[in-house]
């Protein structure tokens, strides 16, 4: 199982921070695809990162077990 | 202290430090950096004080409401420290103006509440080869970055789209408590790139979280695939194209209506999501309005209207469209359909 981390009105979308997600074989591109489907995200402008490191959203990348996927919008507020 | 020394003192003397926002952030940063005794200090907001900003922008009093923000600033700060020098321009960021003023400053502060102004900071930076101190709130999380950091990874390489659709705080709330604490780490930030001490937060993305106090940071590299000179700034921040669109259903759906005639003008045009803010006031209006929604403006017959797009389209407003014919070609659809808007 990775862990998928929610920042800003994400998390408000998601309803929790962050959660656990079986992603076997599954390409970053993949899940974010089945992210957006479950929370319907396509409406955030958001940047990801995989293990502290930003990647491209349409990245083929793998995930891993352990890895860690967050997915960061820009604040505007200050 | 020996990190800072007679040398770091000079250092900090001799710098100029622009802060782009007089609001919750400019409020935390603004009394560190004149205390830390750095003696040009400039602030750019056009806004007066509200008593709703009173709960996170504590240089202001309930005594200083409607007063300019940056004149309260600035008394505020001289009497915080009498070397200072407060230079305070009385106005919001635009296309016109940054490049003039960011050049009498060493790095820029962006103390904003606008994902639109942060990309003109960005932008600006860019050309003048400024370093550009970021920080961001939604409600209890914040963000601090700095860009441009010799020639390092800019706002555009960790957020690539620059149409984005977010809110700002008025819109969402956020505690006077997380401003200032994101304000103080971008003063952080700052101080230690004038003493050359630490690590400065380029090419990384702090992420504080104040419910439950945790951190994280994001790595980012330079990516950036558009190149940023003065003929793309011209076109994107000083020329101001205007979408026509005829009236709609569709539209109606989409955007709010702007009325910018007279409160007398006839013929009353009632939309279930219309406003009036005459041409007349629409700079002192331009607060009250969310820069990332859409709107549609229309007057009588459509020359005021594009007077009304030019004013907001320097205001950094994203989309904006014009009502071709105004309020006569509306008024004559409403007729000839059978709906009811």
């Amino acid at each position: 199982m990775a862990v998928i981390k929610y920042y800003g009105a994400i998390a408000e979308e998601t309803k929790c921070s962050e959660e656990q997600m079986a992603v076997s074989d599954l390409k970053i591109s993949d899940c974010m695809a089945l992210l957006n489907k479950k929370y319907n995200l396509n409406a955030f402008e958001v940047s990801i990162a995989l293990n502290q490191n930003l990647v491209e959203i349409d990245s083929t990348i793998k995930l891993n077990d352990s890895d860690e996927l967050a997915l960061l919008p820009p604040f505007a507020g200050g | 202290m020996p990190q800072v020394g007679k040398t770091g003192q000079q250092k900090l003397k001799e710098s100029k430090i622009l802060v782009v926002g007089a609001g919750g952030l400019g409020c935390a940063i603004l009394p560190y950096l004149t205390a830390s005794g750095i003696e040009n200090i400039g602030i750019i907001d056009g806004d007066t004080i509200e008593e709703t900003n009173l709960q996170r922008q504590i240089l202001y009093t309930e005594k200083t409401i409607s007063q300019q923000k940056v004149v309260v600033a600035k008394q505020q700060l001289e009497a915080l420290n009498s070397n200072v020098k407060i230079e305070i321009y009385k106005c919001y960021l635009l296309g016109k103006n940054a490049l003039e003023i960011f050049k009498n400053y060493d790095i820029i502060v962006d103390a904003t509440d606008s994902i639109q102004t942060r990309y003109l900071i960005n932008d600006a930076c860019i050309i003048t080869n400024k370093p550009f101190v970021y920080g961001s709130v939604y409600r209890f999380e914040g963000q601090i970055s700095v860009f441009n950091y010799k020639n390092g990874p800019t706002y555009r390489c960790l957020f690539k789209n620059d149409k984005a659709n977010t809110t700002n705080c008025e819109t969402v709330g956020v505690l006077g408590t997380t401003v200032g604490l994101i304000g103080m780490l971008q003063a952080n930030e700052v101080i230690k790139m004038i003493l050359q001490i630490g690590e400065v937060l380029s090419g990384q993305l702090l992420v504080y979280n104040a419910l439950n106090n945790t951190q994280n940071c994001i790595n980012f590299n330079k990516t950036e695939t558009n190149i940023i000179d003065e003929a793309f700034f011209t076109s994107t921040y000083k020329s101001h194209k205007i979408e026509d669109i005829s009236f709609n259903k569709t539209i109606l759906e989409k955007a709010t209506f702007i009325d910018v005639r007279e409160l007398h003008e006839t013929p009353k045009i009632e939309l279930h999501n219309s406003m009036q803010i005459p041409l007349s006031v629409l700079k002192i209006s331009v607060k009250d309005l969310d820069k990332n929604k859409p709107y549609a403006v229309f007057c009588q017959s459509g020359k005021r209207s594009l007077e009304a797009i030019k004013i907001l389209k320097e205001y950094q407003f994203s989309n904006v469209k014009n009502i071709s014919g105004g309020a006569l070609s509306i008024q004559k659809s409403i007729e000839n359909e059978e709906h009811i808007y």
